[in-house]
């Protein structure tokens, strides 16, 4: 089955705020990222909290520029964070 | 919707870097998390805790300790599952609170003496 991204892919994080149990922090919703690196599917614990089926999601590491998710950044604008982010949350950039 | 959990980016003071070594019963919630939620048992999903921490609510999340929320989450998710029963809950607090006040080894948080 063909994975929705890659790496080196450009992505944005879903700028959406619903209610539930939510493994997105809000501080990177909405930012522009590139995948570094796929993890493989898992279980979704969105769906799996509630004790739910649904099906496995693909899990990405996402490298974000620090001066991209902070306004008054002021560190290296080399500086970078790293999150781990399901396919479901991802959009192509 | 931010829960009291996802606090990446707001205002806070500075980081406590100390490393600190986990008592004795938090080691053993640490494992009761574990036990309940591994292959072999099931009774709730992997991690189902961290939904019942985020939904404690802002004060009572920024008032216990991090053991003391999956204490609290876990006895909550054990209820619900019908493996224990509020009665036997509360009887070995009672059970516990008294043979700590019997050696004197009862701590108790500020104002929490009132409430007994």
């Amino acid at each position: 089955m063909a994975e929705p991204f890659e790496p080196g892919d450009a992505v944005r994080v879903r700028e959406d705020y619903p209610p539930g149990h939510i493994r997105t922090p809000v501080f990177i919703r909405g930012k522009e990222g590139v995948v570094t690196r796929t993890f493989g599917r898992f279980d979704n614990p969105e769906i799996t909290t509630y004790e739910l089926e649904g099906p496995q999601k693909t899990l990405y590491e996402v490298r974000f520029r620090q001066v991209d998710i902070w306004p008054d950044y002021d560190g290296s604008p080399s500086d970078t964070l790293d999150v781990d982010i399901y396919e479901h949350w991802l959009e192509k950039a | 919707m931010r829960g009291p959990h996802d606090v990446g980016g707001l205002k806070a003071g500075p980081v406590d870097t100390e490393t600190h070594d986990m008592t004795f019963w938090e080691k053993q919630i640490d494992a009761l998390h574990a036990l309940i939620g591994d292959d072999k048992r099931r009774i709730v999903p992997k991690g189902q805790n961290r939904r019942y921490v985020e939904a404690l609510g802002e004060d009572v999340y920024n008032t216990l300790s991090y053991y003391e929320r999956w204490t609290a989450t876990m006895s909550q998710q054990l209820l619900e599952k019908g493996v224990l029963s509020r009665e036997e809950i509360d009887a070995k607090v009672r059970e516990i609170r008294d043979r700590l006040e019997a050696t004197g080894e009862l701590e108790l948080r500020e104002g929490e003496a009132e409430k007994i």
